[in-house]
């Protein structure tokens, strides 16, 4: 019992979060402007990470948990990055 | 006591981290982890000289219990503005003035405003203290102003100054 | 999926539950990313997901841990403050980024000057 009220609702999610990647990768790629597309690529990692925690659930594993946690910081720093470059038009002055 | 740890909170974050991220509590790792946590903290001690200095309890707590309040009701709140389109809602720049100067008050309501859906801080003239907010669904913009006054700069004042 | 029939009913459900409210609010914020009408707009929609989103899975994914391997996981929660205090940092750096270009380009619909209109009440 558990273990299809589990299954079908792990599913669910991730149809979910599939199709709001999908609706971020579409801003990624319309546009129009280039902050749009900064903004769409800073949710597209977030929701790729919610995805690996469900990974995670699915497997009963700790590694993805990890790899959810690089994302994280990386996805972090190259925003940070990409808004800096929006400002000032380089990245390293 | 001072010299060994300046920043305390900071130190302790850092143990707290540490921890987490080994998943035990053994003696080893957590050995390490308050090496790590005294090192950290004499390292930010040479960064920037000023402690940060954190009083009244009772007022953090009261903060914290408005912005999770705020942060569950405007997530429903921006979740039918997205999902139900309203014709008539319309969404602007409010500028509000602010009494707050203390940098890291200003920086935690910075992260409030922002992390907050419907709410999202754009600029703010350290001199003249007006701060330049977009909201997504503006109804009154006085009555912006004077959550953000009542709500939150009043506490973070309590708090820091 | 095998070992998820260890799992007792009373922690299946509220997992079941906060994937599903969680997963929603994400996708709830990515359909607003992409239908809002204009970049001041669509800076709000990723809050969304970062907040109660993220949190419901987070919480979903403690207690399915806790529960199948009978101790506290709670190290999702350095997930969730790492984004709680780096989303709001990055949404305010491309925000004032944008704000900074609109106003070079003499966009009309940005308010130009820092100093405000000496007639609107504060």
């Amino acid at each position: 019992m558990s273990q299809a009220v589990l299954q079908w609702s792990l599913l669910g999610t991730q149809v979910m979060l599939g199709i709001a990647f999908v609706c971020c990768a579409l801003r990624v790629l319309l546009g129009p402007r280039a902050q749009d597309r900064v903004v769409g690529l800073d949710t597209l990692y977030v929701n790729g990470m919610l995805l690996l925690l469900t990974f995670g659930i699915r497997s009963g594993t700790d590694i993805y948990f990890e790899i959810a946690l690089v994302i994280a910081l990386l996805g972090f720093v190259s925003t940070a990055a990409l808004a800096k470059f929006l400002m000032r038009g380089e990245v390293i002055e | 006591m001072k010299a060994l740890l300046p920043h305390p909170l900071l130190s302790a974050g850092l143990l707290i981290m540490w921890l987490l991220m080994q998943q035990t509590v053994k003696p080893g790792p957590a050995l390490v982890g308050a090496v790590v946590a005294v090192l950290g903290g004499w390292a930010f001690a040479l960064l920037r000289p000023d402690t940060v200095r954190v009083r009244r309890l009772g007022a953090i707590l009261r903060l914290a219990r408005h912005v999770a309040v705020d942060v569950i009701r405007s997530n429903l709140g921006v979740a039918q503005v997205i999902l139900f389109r309203r014709k008539d809602r319309r969404s602007g720049f409010v500028r509000i003035q602010l009494a707050l100067r203390d940098p890291q008050a200003l920086a935690v309501l910075a992260v409030i405003l922002t992390a907050t859906p419907g709410t999202a801080w754009l600029e703010f003239d350290s001199e003249e203290g007006w701060l330049l907010l977009h909201v997504l669904d503006l109804i009154d913009e006085a009555s912006w102003a004077r959550i953000v006054q009542e709500r939150y700069e009043e506490p973070l004042m309590e708090i820091f100054q | 999926m095998s070992h998820a029939a260890d799992l007792p009913l009373w922690a299946a459900l509220p997992v079941a539950a906060l994937l599903l409210l969680g997963a929603g609010l994400a996708l709830a914020g990515s359909i607003g990313l992409l239908s809002l009408r204009s970049f001041y707009e669509r800076l709000h929609a990723p809050t969304i997901a970062t907040s109660c989103g993220m949190a419901f899975i987070l919480l979903a994914s403690m207690i399915f841990f806790s529960v199948l391997q009978s101790r506290l996981v709670v190290h999702e929660v350095l997930i969730g403050i790492l984004l709680l205090v780096t989303m709001p940092v990055t949404l305010m750096l491309v925000g004032r980024a944008a704000l900074h270009r609109d106003r070079l380009e003499g966009s009309p619909e940005v308010p130009s000057e820092p100093s405000p209109p000496e007639d609107r009440p504060s």
